[in-house]
């Protein structure tokens, strides 16, 4: 119980101290987790609606295969981004390992089944009430994943909100392929992991508490910004 | 505003000086000293060192595949190794601490009447008291094997658990089942969560850790920073770098002995 209360007390004087380390990692985790956002959402949304307006022989599989790979634990992803971007591996030229886009693209590969699963499931039931009105409309199958999207936005920022919190707390993957460096790529979740080491519970508590807060904060937000849209669906 | 707050922290950070990437012991980041030299070979250098914190097994499989300019290692028959592959020219010692066991405050299997490392080890498997090993194939680990060997024990069963963790963790693990560990002396000092636990022997010889520096050769990888990592050997080696090992203190207690030569 002291040390809940410890951590609290850490994250206020964290927060009111305007601490510069804690402003830079929570920068960098927001970075980070937002850029990789931002790529997933633009494969695994229109990936989704895709899949629930088309039919074709391996769907099924695709979709297994799709719902699957939100499991994949994010050491392994880790592990293997890092063998590609290894100076010993396939892209080791680029000398990307051990920086933030590394980090980005782990997170991409984590987050993105994810995205797109949700997205899809949502716009499948969408499908199925919009099919007869899109098909006797002659709509192109370009205007009919941009339709389902539009009228499912709130589902769809469900699906966006679920990947920021899985790559927003994810520790394991950017540990391996970030390095955890201070300065250039620590952000929250591997300072937690760092002061939890060290048996800082404390600041590793007070750390935690300001991750769930950034997270509760970018959540709010978006929910708020959809609503400031005309009028929809719901 | 917000657009533009967002747009800049989308960028990349430009890289102001030229960087090292140097992988290090969980146990040499865990004693805090890292944070006493980084910034001072900074201005004295202008070398951005940046660390990876990895064990010393894993430190070395960084080296050897050119994703780091240089490790601070503490393992020397695998450093050895490690240059007779060809990874690195040299290994230079820098500085030593020594390994302690840590254990519950009773002390159980009575580790602090033991005369050696190896007496204590005996007693801890005797009495089958609870202990922790880090299993990670690091320095420590290492060491902690090389005892075990020298008292013909193979330790397996219940009470011995390998946690497969760096340093810090071990230490929490074993701070929560109230089991032995042996850790570098720096960590066990500066770690935040001693809990019911204290040194209950110290002091063999057989628990000396040289921490020895090892710059990559850029012969296999051409993207090593050689220069970078001899300048920052260079003043790992210096006065500079004397003053602030020897003058790091954790609770008032030296943790680090500075002993390279130039």
């Amino acid at each position: 119980m002291n040390d809940l209360l410890a951590g609290l007390s850490e994250a206020l004087r964290l927060i009111v101290t305007l601490d510069a380390d804690l402003i830079e990692i929570t920068l960098r985790s927001l970075q980070v987790t937002l850029t990789a956002l931002v790529i997933a959402c633009a494969i695994g949304l229109p990936l989704g609606g895709w899949l629930a307006v088309r039919r074709f022989r391996m769907r099924r599989a695709v979709i297994a295969t799709m719902n699957a790979l939100i499991g994949l634990p994010p050491v392994v992803v880790g592990l293997i981004v890092y063998l590609m971007f290894s100076r010993s591996g396939p892209f080791g030229v680029l000398g990307l390992l051990f920086t933030p886009t590394a980090m980005i693209v782990a997170q991409v590969i984590i987050i993105t089944p994810l995205v797109a699963s949700i997205a899809h499931q949502a716009m499948r039931d969408l499908w199925s009430e919009y099919h007869d009105l899109l098909i006797s409309m002659n709509a192109s199958r370009r205007q009919r994943i941009v339709t389902l999207m539009l009228d499912g936005r709130r589902a769809l920022l469900t699906a966006a909100l679920a990947g920021f919190g899985r790559a927003i707390g994810e520790v394991g993957a950017i540990m391996i392929v970030g390095g955890n460096i201070d300065g250039a790529t620590r952000v929250l979740t591997t300072a937690i992991a760092l002061e939890t080491g060290r048996g800082n519970f404390a600041l590793a508590l007070g750390l935690g508490l300001i991750l769930i807060a950034l997270a509760l904060i970018v959540s709010l937000a978006s929910h708020w910004a959809l609503r400031t849209e005309r009028r929809g669906r719901w | 505003m917000l657009l533009r707050a967002i747009l800049l922290c989308l960028l990349p950070v430009p890289a102001l000086a030229e960087t090292v990437k140097l992988a290090v012991t969980t146990s040499f980041r865990n004693s805090g000293l890292a944070d006493v030299l980084l910034p001072r070979i900074a201005s004295d250098t202008g070398l951005d060192v940046q660390m990876i914190v990895v064990g010393t097994g894993q430190a070395l499989r960084l080296g050897a595949a050119g994703d780091v300019d240089a490790v601070l290692v503490h393992a020397r028959a695998a450093e050895e190794a490690f240059i007779a592959a060809g990874h690195a020219p040299h290994r230079r010692p820098i500085m030593y601490n020594d390994f302690v066991v840590v254990g519950p405050l009773d002390d159980p299997a009575g580790t602090a009447g033991a005369a050696t490392a190896v007496e204590a080890f005996t007693r801890i498997a005797e009495s089958r008291a609870a202990f922790v090993s880090r299993g990670d194939d690091s320095g420590t680990h290492t060491a902690e094997r090389a005892i075990w060997r020298d008292a013909g024990l193979h330790p397996e069963g219940a009470w011995y658990r390998p946690v497969g963790a760096g340093m810090g963790a071990a230490l929490n693990t074993a701070v929560g089942l109230e089991a032995y560990v042996l850790s570098d002396r720096a960590s066990w000092s500066n770690f935040g969560n001693k809990g019911a636990m204290r040194i209950t022997f110290q002091g063999d010889p057989a628990l000396f850790n040289q921490y020895a520096y090892l710059p990559i050769s850029g012969d296999k990888h051409d993207a090593v920073a050689v220069d970078g990592a001899a300048r920052l050997e260079d003043w790992l080696t210096s006065n500079a770098a004397r003053a602030l090992i020897d003058g790091y203190r954790v609770v008032g207690e030296q943790v680090f002995t500075f002993n390279a030569t130039r």
